[in-house]
């Protein structure tokens, strides 16, 4: 079986065919017995630390979930710098959490939750920050600071909850560059291992940021030349 | 660059450590050698101990003596009542910054049965508890502004006072750059986990999993201790090693043989039930989990990743299906050892979380006490931490400054490749140093251990570059867990008894004389 692998070029490995190997399985072979100087990032392998993320064909991936097939043409995350081989820099990625202030703020007495209250954001807690959603976004092709699926899908777990003592604080921060720069296109949510719509969650921030006065700037800023005048 | 206090290890205990040193006042440096959320703590599935009010038929008391049982007389009594005393405490500081724990009908925090519990005491967030934990404690920590976390820098030695009687910071290798750094503070607080990966591929754990801290801290002159004790988990996806949570029997799931046939009480002590795997085993039995009738409903609900895990990598659906499974290493309950101040015998030097030996868990570690552990005794960590920080001046010593790239020291045309050596030595692991033992098998490793040590210099790395070099830090990990290799089997081999997850074949029954820890420093046996 060949796969190709985006080193400083192009690289065709010939590894063996295993029955149902993941990529990752693969990546660990050419490493351990092709080329030890062959670079990525692993951990878990079983889905949940978020580590292996890379593209396949041009579609994002968990590298330990990806069963490997003939001509797969591997190649790192998009929008992120990349430092060597498959292995990406986060820590831009990452500081978007803090601009959008993602962490809860606690109330003086913590509420007890209902089930109901638990599943508002149930799955929104099931993220494991692999960044495949920032990889696959387009937002970020004309905007570099834009807080992105993941985080914004974190700041909507979070104004959600119950137990959160200041969620205004948060929708004021998202309101630039933030939830009105994603395009609803949902290729974010067509590359979540984790089956999160980060593409929903903004479209849930935008409905919460109206109720505290928020409109869409794209629609204010709209120029009706032509249109009725008052 | 100077901090109050260094926290080495970005899992569960590192970030509980991180978040009470900067409450109690001290500015603080996270080093950890991935990002925050990729360490091991988001492996853990089944929940975490505590006695709640709402909690039927159960007491504090009972947790305690369910922990001492387990522990098989290797707990510290005022540890572990430390640790379940705390336990409410611990979960409802969690629920208060924001962990999504599951509910009960009637809105309390869900709680249900794990093995060796006397009550339904585990606390849990579906079957994904360690991951929403540990995702909830690193949103926690990027509101601090008293918190700077810097990812990729592995750890390289610990950095002691000119005087040699204290710490005084860490040396690190920035994995982007290659470059060695230098951090200092007069608290450094490891928590860097444990060293289940000298199982390699026989291990549910991270491939991160080497021990480090426990490594860098012997050589520093602190003392390891109990590490012969390896805790087995029962059930582990048998292709992948994949971990299938406790919960999963807590739920009344069956173990069955190849005649479909149940042979032991699947909520025992860990260390029984893998014992009784084992034996079946051994009788050419495979060995399934059945779950099948808890209903697609239940397992949705309670344990959604556990179904996708064995469709992913078993390639069967437990709704419809039986789960093969086998025993693999799960958690090391050795490790560094510290005082009731969470410190080692180095003045600053504290430890938490896996990679040390708190004396809660003793022989063998209950399911649900771990990520409990890490809450307790990463804030008690951190507490005296900063304490110590701030009544102390630190005295930046005169280090030399050490420019050289690291690589230089290792051969780089290596005879012998270590990812092979890297690969036997699991496999050795497994074979003899597993759940069950004898002297002879134990001896036989011994000799190929020292011998891979002695090989070390034919040993090296094979990639010359500075950025990113994995192949060279994948050298130092394996350096890392030969030697804790050595001084596991040391500890197996000296205990001619069977206690716990230590058990000896040629000796299968507890021996009084042995009710005591082995402590070890970098010049051997000190107790």
């Amino acid at each position: 079986m060949r796969i190709k692998i985006q080193r400083e070029s192009l690289v065709e490995y010939v590894v063996p065919e295993l029955e149902g190997a993941t990529l990752l399985e693969v990546l660990n072979h050419i490493k351990t017995k092709i080329d030890p100087s062959f670079t990525y990032s692993s951990g878990c392998r079983s889905s949940v630390c978020g580590s292996c993320s890379v593209r396949v064909n041009e579609r994002e991936v968990l590298a330990c979930a990806h069963k490997v097939n003939d001509g797969d043409v591997v190649t790192p995350l998009k929008n992120l710098e990349i430092i060597r081989d498959l292995v990406v820099n986060m820590d831009k990625a990452l500081s978007f959490n803090v601009a959008s202030r993602a962490w809860l703020k606690p109330l003086s007495d913590t509420p007890n939750l209902s089930q109901e209250d638990e599943k508002i954001n149930e799955i929104q807690s099931d993220c494991i920050l692999c960044g495949s959603c920032y990889s696959a976004c387009p937002v970020y092709a004309v905007n570099e600071e834009f807080k992105g699926p993941f985080s914004l899908t974190r700041v909507w777990k979070y104004v959600s909850d119950k137990r959160e003592g200041d969620a205004k604080d948060k929708i004021d921060v998202i309101q630039t560059d933030g939830v009105w720069d994603c395009t609803l296109c949902n290729e974010c949510t067509l590359v979540c291992p984790q089956e999160i719509s980060s593409k929903a969650d903004i479209e849930k921030l935008r409905m919460k940021s109206a109720g505290y006065g928020y409109s869409d700037p794209n629609f204010a800023n709209m120029n009706f030349d032509g249109g009725l005048s008052f | 660059m100077k901090n109050d206090v260094i926290v080495v290890g970005a899992g569960g205990a590192g970030l509980v450590a991180a978040l009470h040193a900067a409450q109690a006042g001290a500015k603080v440096r996270v080093l950890t050698k991935d990002y925050p959320t990729r360490s091991q703590t988001c492996m853990a599935q089944g929940g975490i101990n505590a006695v709640l009010s709402h909690s039927k038929d159960d007491s504090v008391e009972a947790h305690i003596q369910n922990t001492l049982k387990s522990a098989h007389g290797l707990a510290s009594p005022e540890a572990v009542k430390l640790l379940c005393e705390n336990a409410p405490e611990a979960v409802e500081w969690l629920d208060s910054i924001g962990v999504q724990f599951s509910r009960t009908f009637d809105a309390k925090i869900a709680q249900r049965r794990l093995g060796g519990a006397s009550g339904d005491r585990a606390c849990y967030a579906q079957d994904y508890t360690g991951l929403k934990i540990l995702h909830t404690l690193y949103d926690k920590v990027l509101a601090s502004p008293n918190i700077e976390i810097d990812s990729e820098r592995y750890l390289l030695s610990i950095i002691k006072t000119d005087d040699g009687k204290a710490v005084a910071g860490v040396a690190v290798l920035n994995k982007r750059t290659g470059e060695q750094e230098h951090y200092f503070a007069s608290s450094v607080i490891l928590a860097t986990g444990g060293y289940a990966r000298i199982y390699n591929t026989y291990s549910t754990n991270s491939i991160g999993s080497t021990g480090d801290g426990c490594a860098v801290a012997i050589h520093a002159g602190a003392r390891l201790s109990d590490m012969e004790f390896v805790q087995f988990h029962p059930t582990a996806l048998k292709n992948s090693s994949i971990l299938i949570s406790e919960s999963a029997r807590g739920a009344g799931g069956h173990l069955l043989n190849s005649k479909g046939e149940r042979f032991v009480n699947e909520l025992l002590p860990r260390d029984e039930v893998a014992r009784a795997i084992n034996d079946e085993m051994a009788k050419g039995e495979d060995i399934y989990l059945d779950i099948r009738h808890l209903g697609e409903k239940f397992i949705d609900e309670e344990l959604p990743q556990e179904r996708k895990l064995a469709q992913l990598y078993e390639g069967i659906d437990p709704v419809f299906d039986l789960i093969p499974i086998k025993p693999v290493a799960h958690y090391t309950m050795g490790g560094i050892e510290v005082d009731e101040n969470s410190m080692t015998n180095i003045q600053g030097l504290f430890a938490v979380g896996e990679c040390a030996n708190h004396r809660v868990h003793g022989a063998n570690r209950l399911g649900g006490n771990s990520l409990l552990e890490l809450i307790v005794f990463g804030r008690e960590a951190a507490v005296n931490a900063a304490k110590l920080a701030k009544n102390n001046t630190l005295k930046t010593p005169s280090l030399a400054k050490n420019d050289q790239w690291i690589l230089k020291n290792y051969n780089a045309n290596p005879e012998i490749d270590f990812y092979k050596v890297r690969e036997e030595l699991g496999d050795i692991f497994y074979e003899n140093v597993g759940i069950s033992r004898e002297k002879h098998k134990l001896q036989m490793s011994l000799e190929r251990v020292k011998e891979h040590i002695s090989n070390l210099d034919k040993m090296g790395v094979v990639d010359s570059s500075k950025i990113y070099n994995t192949n060279l830090i994948e050298f130092l990990e394996f350096k890392n867990m030969l030697e804790l290799a050595r001084l596991v089997l040391n500890g197996a081999l000296d205990r001619d008894e069977s206690r716990g997850a230590h058990y000896r074949q040629d000796f299968p029954h507890e021996d009084e004389k042995y009710a005591k820890h082995t402590i070890v420093d970098f010049n051997g046996v000190v107790a």
